[in-house]
């Protein structure tokens, strides 16, 4: 995977174009992943062929919701859960724009998980980058709905006895249309699947795999970001097409990843035209 | 010599906390909070206290549980900052509705957006009018004492209303400061086991939160605020007895700092009171008779308690950390309120003043002073960066 090539600076590479360079030095922490997940996603729009004019970025609250300042796109940063009914909004008022979430998981899937759900039910056509890096990192290590039973964050001292979250298995039975999950360690895949995800009409959700190694990672013996993406390479297993309730996530153990979902569906745009058409027509007779 | 240990304001609060021996806490993680609820969970973890440290996924469930273990007899404990104090704000509004003896911690921080996680007062002024009553400490020792004191007033059986104990966020949680904190027999003392009036029982059932129509609703209402406006002299007599028990000043309802001596009065909350003490020291040295009223219990309003200690004052000068936006800043407002169609009649100017962290320096509490002194000023805003020209609004 690793090649032992001149490393590529940010001048030579071609995101910069996407990035607002004047906001750089960026906050995220030396090891952190989210960088890498921007990248993926920059490369990924690219990829897709999409007018980057017509892509917005909407964040939550957190280390990964900071990307919405950093990206130059349209980027709104929303209030602690709410950029799932924002990018609602946001994409019933112009179905045009080509809307993506960017956001963690305890943005996405605690305060702000009812609306993933019904987002996911109704089928909207949203693409959601979760970055899970197992808590809460921007207020300081706590226990969140993704962290493994046994972990230990600022919040579970002795070990977390709380199960988690299978983000794969909750937005399959929701109904999502396109559910894959990635590492950071997997940077070429990632970057496929998110410009699949792009394209892809109705709710598509892409879970990214990336170490918090200022609290998550020193609390659970991987003080380093290196030392994650060591685990990432050792325990990723890759599985297109698996069973997404075969995806959970303990602190050791395999970690499954690759597509689960990918179907067709109508959006909820399409049934609204539906009906809206079909009213339409009962007037006009 | 000083009585106490060097702790971190947070570090104190939570071990404040344990001393009350709530026996569910539940909170969800909001920077400058956080930090708190940490050092809670640590206590809990370890076996210090005997209570449910429950991890929740939003602020609106750790208010709920709060909430729901609190009728069903318990003593609780939450605490949350900004946003997250807005999203608590349907279940505080349930919480003194049903008359449950919730006591919390606000770390005060202001309110998106933009989003700004530093100090001001912008998020508990919201809930004013909420029927909680709330008290302002100025620093990380008063804290912890209005804490213990918190707990009392709520589940005083004259009273069964929840408390909101109100810390500026940064400037006392994450500073390190001497705090005094009793031995947990003396905290026993002071503060018994919460004995409920009332409380969801299987023996015997009963229903809280139900529904009241037009024939019911405004006499709930009604026996709050009667509630309220009588637990002011219960506020200052726990205080008393505080004072009395820990041999360390509580003063109630409002500290009086060279009040009765000055024609000009500055009427602040919270920490800045410090600042503004030694601007006040500064210029009565210089021979003005300036002084300091620091509110501590802002609901229920202390209106009566107010009036006797500023008729006597030319000029009040109100510096608050909030703004009742396109109005004035709520507690100028209120204390205006005070003075209509009684004797006295100062001049009562507003100024707001640190907002989302700016720094309030002894500079611009002089430069509120001067311009109160001056003439009548109203939301008038101080520290700004410039001189904001607002395009197509007339000066």
């Amino acid at each position: 995977m690793t090649s032992t090539k001149t490393p590529v600076t940010l001048e030579e590479s071609n995101i910069e174009s996407f990035l607002r360079m004047d906001r750089m030095p960026h906050i995220w922490c030396a090891g952190c992943g989210i960088g890498t997940a921007v990248g993926c996603f920059a490369r990924a729009v690219e990829r897709a062929g999409l007018d980057p004019d017509k892509v917005s970025l909407i964040s939550g609250i957190g280390c990964a919701g900071r990307a919405a300042g950093y990206v130059k796109l349209d980027s709104f940063h929303t209030t602690h859960g709410r950029a799932l009914p924002f990018a609602t909004g946001l994409k019933l008022g112009n179905p045009e724009l080509n809307v993506v979430v960017f956001s963690g998981d305890g943005d996405l899937l605690a305060i702000g998980g009812n609306h993933l759900i019904h987002s996911a039910r109704r089928n909207i056509d949203l693409t959601v980058i979760c970055i899970n890096n197992f808590n809460y990192g921007m207020t300081g290590g706590q226990m969140g709905p993704t962290t493994p039973i046994d972990a230990r964050t600022t919040t579970t001292p002795y070990g977390n006895v709380e199960y988690p979250f299978n983000a794969p298995y909750l937005l399959a039975a929701s109904g999502a249309t396109y559910v894959s999950r990635w590492t950071v360690m997997h940077p070429r895949e990632l970057e496929r699947s998110i410009a699949e995800a792009l394209v892809k009409p109705g709710f598509s959700f892409v879970e990214v795999l990336s170490p918090c190694p200022a609290l998550y990672g020193r609390l659970n013996k991987e003080s380093k970001g290196l030392d994650t993406m060591h685990t990432y390479l050792k325990r990723s297993v890759i599985r297109n097409g698996a069973d997404p309730k075969d995806a959970e996530i303990g602190l050791n153990g395999p970690i499954l990843v690759g597509k689960y979902v990918d179907i067709e569906r109508p959006t909820l745009w399409d049934c609204c035209k539906q009906v809206f058409d079909r009213v339409k027509e009962k007037k006009s007779k | 010599m000083v009585k106490g240990r060097m702790l971190q304001g947070a570090r104190a609060m939570a071990e404040m906390v344990a001393l009350c021996r709530p026996k569910v806490i539940s909170a969800y993680p909001i920077t400058p909070q956080t930090l708190i609820v940490e050092e809670l969970s640590q206590i809990v973890a370890d076996g210090d206290l005997e209570a449910e440290f429950i991890n929740v996924e939003g602020e609106h469930s750790a208010a709920s549980v709060c909430l729901g273990a609190c009728a069903a007899g318990a003593r609780v404990f939450t605490c949350s900052s900004s946003q997250g104090i807005l999203l608590m704000s349907e279940v505080i509004f349930n919480i003194s509705g049903m008359r449950l003896p919730v006591v919390m911690i606000c770390v005060n921080r202001s309110v998106s957006a933009p989003l700004n996680i530093w100090n001001d007062q912008q998020d508990s002024m919201i809930l004013r009018d909420s029927g909680w009553i709330q008290l302002y400490a100025e620093n990380n020792q008063e804290t912890c004492d209005l804490l213990l004191q918190a707990y009392r007033i709520a589940e005083d059986h004259r009273v069964m209303l929840p408390v909101m104990v109100c810390a500026d966020g940064y400037v006392l949680p994450h500073a390190y400061e001497i705090v005094d904190l009793p031995d947990q027999e003396k905290a026993d003392a002071f503060l018994p086991f919460y004995e409920p009036i009332y409380k969801l029982d299987v023996e015997n059932p009963s229903t809280m939160g139900a529904y009241a129509d037009p024939e019911k609703y405004m006499e709930t209402r009604y026996m709050i605020q009667e509630t309220l406006k009588k637990s002011i002299p219960i506020v200052e007599e726990v205080a008393r007895d505080f004072s009395n028990t820990f041999a360390r000043p509580s003063y109630g309802l409002f500290e009086n700092y060279h009040v009765d001596d000055s024609s000009t009065v500055v009427v602040a909350l919270g920490s800045m009171a410090g600042t503004i003490k030694d601007a006040i020291d500064e210029l009565r040295t210089e021979g003005e008779k300036v002084g300091l009223l620091r509110m501590i219990c802002y609901r229920p309003f202390p209106k009566e308690a107010l009036y006797e200690a500023l008729r006597n004052a030319v000029n009040i000068v109100v510096i608050e950390k909030d703004i009742s936006l396109g109005a004035s800043g709520a507690v100028a407002t209120d204390m205006r309120a005070i003075f209509q169609g009684r004797d006295a009649s100062p001049r009562i100017s507003g100024f707001v003043i640190g907002l989302g962290g700016r720094d309030v320096t002894i500079d611009d509490i002089k430069l509120a002073i001067k311009k109160a002194q001056q003439q009548f000023e109203d939301a008038d805003f101080i520290g700004l960066k410039e001189e904001l020209e607002l395009e197509g609004i007339d000066a």
